[in-house]
């Protein structure tokens, strides 16, 4: 049945899918995982500071976040954020936005909100005893939070972390219905250009496979080397 | 802001010419519905036996079930939809594919089947971490009195294992009805497509994606709802869920 296969078609686009499409994939996940954590980590602290309105509203933007469909938070920021670029610089129409500048801002958005609920769960295995101890030194909020809190909750959640960063590296493949060149929009456009539906989709998910599986071996076998023992 | 606003649009005719706006998006909703009900019926039956194979004592059993959840969980969804719908059928003995290719509501099909095999890795994972919270001596127990393993795991270890992960099959039960709109790239039109479509027809962008949205929360409180009583009816008495 791979008799009819054409092989070549990948090989000949080789350069396109991955310097184009993956590099990408790629930075779009490396730069929404990174902005999503230092979001999500201020909506933690949001939620569980006394301010009962900070709560609020960062609980809010949790859950509205999380019962959406991403195709749907995507469509959204899309359209949404050449008028929030208007509103901030205060031109006359709404500001053209770049694909990636707009998939970054979604993702970001999206992912802090799934990042917060980690990030909260951290903060809140940390023993209280510890959080009384950096008063009773004459630490301030700002560096119980920075120097004893945040670190410790970072290590104990990292596994979990790069898991929902795997997670994410799947999800920019939805950049798609903006046809955004991602690796999948680069293999489908070849696809549709040479008519290999069937290569090409088979390619882009064995190249998915091998890097998120890779992945997350990677994150188990850390899981292991920095797991603290008590 | 330099966007007109026209709240009345819903209420406006459709291009497509049964009924107005509010019953397209409407429409969609029972697709999104439909579709994510049939998901979830698969990944249900799919992921309760690939979880139940990975509890069970065989090494060739445990290596296959494995490799199905890892098969399904480092695939992206868009992916596996686009190898169902348009690898699939070119694979098969060309009757077959034909076949799949004309089958009426086929985006329908493709769309509720692969969200839910997608959905069935990550359900036999949950069930997996169910059956294995379980005391020990439950099984035991379930083979000193003389019950095969079909019948331990029919009366023993499943009717507890499903009543202790139902938070976490809520959570998957919701995230099935967000991953249909996933299909609208196979052509599915339910509520994300349908949203997407009244603003390419209509130029109300907002108002669209704000009806959709609402219609998600809903539904979401709907299931949310539901399954707390449901939670509520099966807790087992003596666990911190229970009475």
């Amino acid at each position: 049945m791979f008799t009819a296969f054409d092989f070549d078609v990948i090989l000949r686009s080789l350069p396109y899918l991955f310097w184009d499409g993956m590099t990408f994939t790629l930075m779009l996940t490396a730069l929404s995982a990174l902005g999503g954590l230092v979001l999500g980590t201020l909506l933690a602290l949001m939620r569980l500071s006394n301010l009962p309105i900070l709560g609020a509203v960062a609980t809010g933007y949790v859950n509205l976040m999380r019962s959406l469909p991403l195709v749907l938070v995507i469509f959204w920021f899309y359209f949404l954020v050449p008028y929030i670029g208007q509103i901030i610089t205060g031109a006359e129409r709404p500001v053209l936005v770049g694909g990636f500048a707009s998939a970054l801002i979604t993702f970001t958005l999206f992912e802090a909100a799934y990042f917060s609920e980690i990030m909260r769960a951290g903060i809140q295995s940390i023993p209280k005893g510890q959080v009384s101890a950096g008063y009773a030194l004459g630490l301030n909020y700002r560096q119980v939070t920075s120097y004893i809190v945040l670190p410790q909750a970072l290590r104990n959640m990292l596994p979990v972390i790069l898991t929902q960063a795997i997670v994410l590296f799947q999800d920019t493949s939805l950049v798609y219905v903006l046809s955004i060149t991602d690796f999948l929009g680069a293999a489908s456009k070849v696809a549709q250009r040479d008519g290999r539906l069937i290569e090409m989709y088979l390619f882009a998910a064995l190249v998915y496979f091998l890097i998120s599986f890779a992945a997350s071996r990677l994150v188990r076998h850390l899981q292991t080397k920095t797991a603290i023992i008590r | 802001m330099s966007y007109n606003w026209n709240w009345g649009i819903f209420w406006e005719a459709s291009p497509e010419g049964v009924g107005t706006y509010l019953t397209m998006l409407l429409m969609g909703l029972r697709w999104t519905v439909a579709t994510a009900l049939l998901a979830w019926v698969v990944a249900l039956v799919f992921g309760s036996i690939v979880g139940v194979m990975r509890t069970l004592p065989g090494r060739t059993i445990g290596i296959v079930a494995s490799a199905y959840v890892e098969f399904f969980r480092n695939i992206p969804l868009l992916v596996q939809l686009f190898l169902w719908y348009f690898v699939l059928p070119e694979l098969l003995p060309q009757a077959a594919g034909m076949w799949l290719k004309q089958l009426p509501n086929a985006p329908f099909w493709t769309g509720a089947i692969g969200v839910g095999l997608y959905m069935s890795a990550r359900i036999a994972e949950q069930l997996r971490a169910g059956i294995k919270s379980l005391p020990r001596g439950q099984a035991m127990a379930g083979t000193a009195l003389g019950l095969t393993t079909v019948q331990t795991y029919r009366y023993v270890l499943l009717p507890m294992a499903y009543r202790i992960i139902m938070p976490p099959l809520t959570s998957e039960f919701l995230n099935t009805i967000k991953n249909t709109s996933v299909a609208l790239t196979i052509g599915l039109m339910e509520l994300t497509a349908r949203a997407r479509a009244m603003q390419e027809f209509s130029f109300q962008v907002f108002e669209a994606f704000t009806a959709a949205t609402l219609l998600y929360l809903a539904l979401n409180a709907i299931v949310v709802f539901g399954m707390r009583r449901l939670e509520k009816a099966v807790a087992v008495p003596g666990y911190i869920a229970g009475k």
